[in-house]
């Protein structure tokens, strides 16, 4: 039998031994609030730059990433930290750029995908969906898949249809990938963190519209649990179920509807797969009552899929049928205010609470 | 001993004598195939008839209902998949399209893991969860068996991108070649331009291997590409180079393809072989191949790359009838045992339709299923 370097001694394959980081627990985790307040993209930035100082297996590659500094300024100066081989710009060509990653990622190295935008990455749905979800099954358990595929997802500032997709939907439909989708700096660098060091595929969700948020981010190293949930705002009247930009929408709307004495809760996923349902079956016994907010269409959306679980696990507990706020069901629009409409935002939400409690 | 154990042990004694031979642990360094060891000429031989047999074989278990989906037959093409991993090191990459069964034989795969994967048994390569067209080997550095049309291509590049890259950022590992195996349907899939495209760009040492049976599922290649005399140009356009080669002749792949692989590790830059070659049996089993002449089959068959090489070899006085005879013998021993051991390995059972789902399988993953971790296949 020949010698691996890669795959069988020199360095752990992600199949016979994940080498998992120190999680802790949500209460150990540095605290949510503080004062280095820095933007989304920077924590990004950061998370992606302490992995690539510890483990030269973690590179990132992806349209406009080096020379241009990043379409949206993310890996802002990681060309010259890290150098052109570990921080790659790519041709425009999603399906071949993500195969080849997938391969590289087979054979034990950390790639890091970067999606301009996930409207992007249909043109690489082979290789991000047929191989890398599917990869260790198909082989055996042989051959694993630790890639990171992250970028943009959804409505940005006014790019109409083509560029606007929300894709969690569409992928979270198959068996073999992770997701996980961050609403805030905090988070952003601690599931990133936790994403790169993951064994399987993982598709990671940003936003254009987040990216320039500024909140405290802690400036140590701490990697956020995939599967547990974090409860945002707590109430009493309805509990918001929501993942990503919209947890902001839901937030806001919490802030107006405390004005008239509603108190509801406000249910941050952060990672979709896997879906923390048991921190809503938590709540639900609290509120008996819960609206879950998504950003995609609401046909088999993300949205059909919490409020499914919630009728299979907790049904008992409810007072009301639970409902879902999606984005109108209708391609993206241009002008600035049906794409408001469009969106589940903080006024429809506020509405839609205020439809439930009659 | 049972005439399955013998013949199983045969083969042990033919792969170790192989693990000895400069064919695998280092490529064979003659200048032309007839000045190679006698030895790597035999093994050879026997790899094709191997592949041959194996493939006759496998008809008769899936026209027996015990090899399901689909199933591509590589009888025809041996010459290509023997001779090119032939001029290549045993821990270079290679990664092929769903016509596997050859490249997994010629790689080293033990026949009786092939047979049990197509058979959906426990021991084979993938534990049946791949099948036939999902030849996976670990240890002799085949990446697949991939299903779609050109899926393959990238990754090719992936792998080169791969070794290079664990060679200069992370000093790790040697110069590798890898290849990269596609039918002339590939030809026609926008990411192999994109992959091509990008091993040019980056010099990745990836070699990608036409191998141009004429027929992309039933349509033939001047219906199905732009300039199909021409395919090497396409190649060049890219900066690659590229070269034609008769696919049906292993001496002359050996003489024709050694200094492109050579070149390839030395100067990491990708090349593009078109190997004409020809399959005797449909796309699939299921092909009823009404779209060519049995003669034109005929005319194919006539120029047989084993009969050739058996009469080369028989020429030189490497081999005579009677070691032939025996060579054939022994393989067809070392193949009904394969179908043996996959008829009688055991069934997945039931909790493995939830394993190898995630390296780390957390709790939520799912509404429905708890995934857990797989045991190692203990034949990889």
């Amino acid at each position: 039998m020949t010698t691996m370097p890669m795959i069988e001694s020199d360095i752990h394959p992600a199949v016979d031994n994940p080498e998992l980081p120190a999680f802790l627990p949500n209460d150990q985790l540095p605290p949510f609030d503080g004062d280095r307040i820095i933007q989304y993209r920077e924590a990004l930035r950061e998370a992606m730059s302490e992995e690539m100082r510890k483990d030269k297996r973690v590179f990132l590659l992806g349209e406009e990433v080096a020379q241009y500094n990043g379409a949206y300024k993310i890996s802002q100066g990681m060309l010259d930290e890290f150098g052109p081989k570990r921080i790659i710009d790519t041709p425009i060509s999603e399906n071949g750029f993500a195969g080849m990653a997938i391969a590289a990622a087979m054979t034990g190295l950390r790639p890091i995908v970067e999606f301009m935008s996930w409207s992007f990455s249909f043109v690489a749905a082979d290789p991000i969906l047929n191989n890398a979800p599917k990869m260790l099954y198909m082989s055996g358990g042989q051959f694993g898949c630790p890639i990171v595929f992250r970028g943009n997802d959804g409505a940005g500032g006014q790019l109409a249809s083509t560029h606007s997709w929300c894709v969690e939907a569409l992928y979270a439909n198959v068996p073999g990938l992770k997701m996980a989708i961050p609403s805030n700096p905090y988070d952003a660098k601690g599931l990133l963190k936790t994403a790169i060091n993951d064994p399987d595929p993982v598709f990671f969700m940003e936003s254009e519209r987040m990216l320039g948020d500024k909140a405290h981010v802690p400036e140590e190293e701490y990697y956020i649990p995939f599967g547990q949930a974090r409860l945002a705002r707590e109430g009493d009247a309805v509990t918001l179920v929501s993942f990503g930009r919209p947890v902001n929408f839901c937030l806001e709307a919490a802030e107006t509807l405390a004005a008239e004495g509603i108190e509801v809760d406000v249910l941050d996923m952060r990672t979709i797969r896997p879906l923390d349902i048991e921190s809503i079956i938590e709540r639900v016994k609290v509120t008996n009552k819960v609206l879950v907010v998504d950003q995609s269409w609401p046909f088999a959306s993300i949205a059909s899929e919490v409020m499914a679980q919630i009728c299979e696990t907790c049904f008992d507990w409810l007072d009301s049928a639970p409902a879902r706020l999606n984005t109108a069901d209708v391609p993206t629009p241009y002008a600035k205010g049906l794409e408001y409409d469009y969106l589940p935002n903080p006024e429809r939400i506020v509405d839609a609470v205020r439809k439930m409690l009659g | 001993m049972t005439q399955a154990t013998a013949a199983s042990s045969e083969h042990t004694q033919m792969n170790t004598a192989k693990a000895d031979s400069p064919a695998s642990g280092l490529a064979p360094t003659a200048k032309t195939a007839t000045e190679l060891p006698k030895e790597v000429l035999v093994k050879w031989l026997y790899d094709m008839q191997l592949i041959r047999e194996f493939e006759n074989r496998t008809m008769q278990a899936y026209q027996q209902a015990k090899i399901g989906g689909f199933c591509h037959i590589y009888t025809g093409q041996e010459a290509v998949a023997v001779g090119t991993i032939g001029c290549t090191n045993s821990d270079d990459p290679v990664i092929t399209a769903y016509r596997d069964h050859g490249h997994a034989l010629a790689r080293g795969m033990s026949p009786e893991s092939c047979m049990a994967e197509m058979f959906g048994k426990t021991t084979g390569c993938a534990k049946g969860k791949g099948g036939s067209m999902h030849m996976f080997d670990r240890p002799n550095w085949l990446f697949g068996g991939h299903g779609i049309v050109s899926a393959q291509t990238p990754m090719g590049a992936g792998f080169a991108f791969s070794e290079k890259y664990q060679l200069e950022v992370m000093g790790i590992g040697k110069k590798k070649v890898t290849l990269c195996y596609m039918g002339d349907g590939a030809l026609d899939q926008g990411c192999f331009h994109e992959a091509q495209n990008l091993a040019s760009l980056w010099d990745l040492p990836v070699i990608y291997i036409l191998e141009n049976n004429g027929y992309s599922m039933g349509t033939a290649i001047n219906r199905h590409t732009a300039n199909s005399e021409n395919l090497i140009d396409r190649a060049k356009g890219y900066g690659i180079k590229a070269a034609k080669i008769d696919g049906l002749d292993i001496m002359n792949i050996y003489n024709e393809f050694k200094p492109i692989v050579d070149e390839c590790r030395e100067t990491s830059r990708p090349a593009f072989i078109d190997l004409k070659t020809y399959r005797y049996q449909g796309h699939s089993m299921s092909d009823p191949q009404k779209y060519r002449t049995k003669e034109e089959v005929d005319t194919y068959k006539d120029k047989d790359s084993i009969a050739k090489l058996c009469s080369d070899l028989m020429h030189m006085g490497h081999i005579d009838e009677a070691g032939w005879k025996s060579m054939r013998k022994v393989i067809s021993d070392i193949v009904r045992a394969s179908v043996e051991h996959a008829e009688n390995a055991p069934i997945p059972e039931a909790g493995e339709l939830y394993t190898d789902v995630y390296a780390n399988p957390q709790k939520n993953l799912s509404p429905t299923a708890t995934y857990t971790h797989g045991t190692k296949n203990p034949l990889m």
